[in-house]
């Protein structure tokens, strides 16, 4: 009989108590690991997705609305510029390369947008099958919604217009063809069709100067910084916006109510902490009589305090395992609403350094927690406590 | 000489003085220590059990002077020579008895095997309650297993508080007879402070306060 196991059938005795203490800590520990993962992937797939786009043009609009919808096609776009004054903006020299975008159609709430080969180039997309699109109508898909489509190589399909997909909407009756689709890059072109651009301008039977909807731009020299965007913004119809720039602003709006939330999360582990006190002080309460018995006898004082360490370990221990498993099944949830380019791997969150500054963390708590108990135990008076039993 | 105390006096702060006979025990024998409460039977068994610092006279088991030692000493010295037994029995509620006596055997610093605890147990007659809880057994049973416990490292002495006051009748003899029994088997000396007249009849050496 060795004293944790005493401990584990101590802790077990009065599981009500203890379970309870284990499950406040677990939530409130729960509640940082999310917080910091999230916080994590939030960032690193925002700037993956960023590569290496310097400006991003569209309609005249909001700057963070160009951004979200043209890099990252969460949002709609802010309308549409003329071809001809994306085309010369390509031709300035201080642009190293351009990648038109259209869109504003979907196959199934999948957005299909109109561009060129480069786009996938700069997002260094394989071909898993297949082989790029080289005419209207051609399209090639990204993994993942080749995966929830069921499409293949050779399938056809008719667009609708708009970007969700509603039951009343007309469809486009120019069917489509599939004839590539690419590897899972983890990227937001996963969960893109990608055609030609003409294949928009058949689609929509546009007549009159050709449109876009937004230019993707790298820049030469980190002068273009300073000098295309105003360029842009005072001299043609379109607005620019510079994704490093609109990320951090929306990092920072998320920053203020992630910083709520953490404070959250302290306070709930302040009182988790509590209740682990209590916990381990009403079992020494509780035990005390035997306690002082058993220093009568001859142990030494430190096996006690020892004992409401190991209790103190064991209900750390299990509120680590379990703020763990509520991470997992927080994920799994959160990604069945995100897209995949979004999601958190589960071995992302088992291995990280964040899991392991929380793993140290929660044992400082507990030992901070079980301090005052274990003193407590060590210092029994035998006498008083066996004459008081 | 087992145990010897000789010219022991103790007084609280404040209140009654005590100053208690010389105890002398042999090798395997048993005494009685009688008075009424309040004649500080309680406080010269804590003396005797180096609990209490003395105040004067001498305390010496098995011919040494343990009181003088550290207190790490003495606790390892009560651990391997002292067995306790007190009114109630002291176990934690979420072990069995077994398991009871094997933590307080490694808390001793001295670990026993289960073979030790269930022959004890045997000769205690509880050997079948080995396996339950001290909540799921009677006093009368939980006080034989205290008894197992106090003589589990084989010491030289046991010192007995008032062992049977808590029972009936019935159950204080059996008690009191396989407390004499287990001592005389494993040859330790006895000492049983008690008000309880019931026991006068077994033991014949006693002291009085």
């Amino acid at each position: 009989m060795n004293q944790w196991r005493a401990a584990w059938e101590s802790i077990k005795y009065r599981s009500m108590h203890h379970g309870l203490s284990v499950i406040l800590l677990a939530f409130s520990t729960g509640l940082i690991l999310l917080l910091l993962h999230s916080r994590n992937s939030f960032e690193n797939s925002f700037k993956k997705n960023i590569k290496s786009i310097d400006m991003v043009v569209g309609a005249k609009g909001s700057p963070l609305q160009i951004i979200l919808g043209s890099v990252y096609h969460i949002d709609p776009p802010t309308g549409n510029i003329p071809l001809a004054e994306f085309e010369k903006l390509e031709r300035n020299p201080l642009v190293e390369e351009a990648v038109p975008l259209s869109y504003g159609d979907n196959y199934r709430s999948w957005r299909i947008v109109g561009t060129d080969t480069n786009y996938a180039r700069w997002y260094d997309m394989d071909l898993k099958e297949g082989r790029n699109f080289n005419k209207s109508l051609e399209v090639v898909l990204g993994a993942a919604v080749a995966e929830a489509t069921g499409l293949q190589i050779g399938d056809k399909f008719e667009s609708a217009h708009g970007l969700e997909e509603e039951s009343d909407e007309h469809h486009h009756h120019h069917p489509f063809k599939v004839v590539g689709i690419y590897s899972a890059s983890g990227t937001v072109l996963d969960e893109l069709i990608l055609t030609p651009t003409a294949t928009l301008w058949t689609v929509h039977h546009q007549e009159g100067p050709k449109e876009i909807t937004a230019g993707l731009i790298r820049f030469k020299s980190p002068m273009a910084n300073i000098m295309l965007p105003r360029m842009v913004n005072e001299r043609t119809p379109m607005q620019a916006a510079l994704p490093a720039i609109e990320v951090n602003r929306l990092f920072s709006l998320a920053d203020s109510f992630l910083k709520f939330l953490n404070l959250l999360a302290y306070v709930l582990i302040a009182v988790a902490a509590l209740s682990i006190f209590l916990a381990l002080f009403q079992g020494l309460k509780d035990d005390e009589p035997q306690f002082a018995f058993l220093r009568a006898i001859g142990s030494p004082p430190r096996k006690i305090l020892h004992f409401i360490w190991i209790k103190g370990f064991f209900l750390g221990l299990f509120s680590f395992l379990l703020a763990l498993a509520l991470n997992f099944v927080a994920f799994y949830f959160i990604g069945q609403l995100v897209s995949p380019a979004y999601q958190i791997k589960t071995a992302e969150i088992f291995w990280s350094l964040n899991t392991l500054y929380t793993f140290f963390g929660l044992f400082l708590v507990v030992a901070v927690a079980s301090a005052l108990p274990a003193w407590h135990a060590y210092r029994i008076n035998i006498i008083k406590t066996l004459a008081r039993a | 000489m087992v145990l010897q105390s000789s010219e022991l006096k103790f007084s609280y702060p404040n209140t009654t003085s005590f100053h208690f006979p010389d105890i002398e025990l042999m090798e395997g024998e048993t005494a009685l220590l009688l008075g009424p409460s309040g004649s500080g039977k309680s406080t010269m068994l804590n003396l005797l059990a180096g609990l209490l610092p003395l105040q004067s006279g001498q305390v010496r088991i098995k011919n040494e002077d343990f009181t003088q030692l550290n207190e790490r000493q003495k606790e390892k010295f009560r651990a391997l020579n002292l067995g306790l037994v007190f009114q109630r029995s002291f176990f934690l509620p979420y072990l069995s008895l077994e398991q009871n006596l094997l933590l307080s055997g490694s808390y001793q610093g001295k670990k026993v095997s289960q073979e030790r605890v269930q022959s004890l147990f045997e000769d205690l007659q509880i050997a079948h309650l080995a396996q339950k809880r001290p909540n799921e057994c009677s006093q009368g049973e939980q006080q034989r297993a205290s008894i197992a416990r106090a003589l589990i490292q084989e010491p030289a002495l046991i010192l007995a508080d008032e062992p049977s006051s808590a029972l009936d009748d019935r159950n204080a003899d059996k008690v009191a007879d396989l407390l004499l029994s287990v001592c005389a088997n494993s040859n330790s000396s006895l000492l049983v402070v008690t008000h309880d007249q019931r026991l006068k009849g077994l033991i014949t050496k006693s002291y009085s306060l």
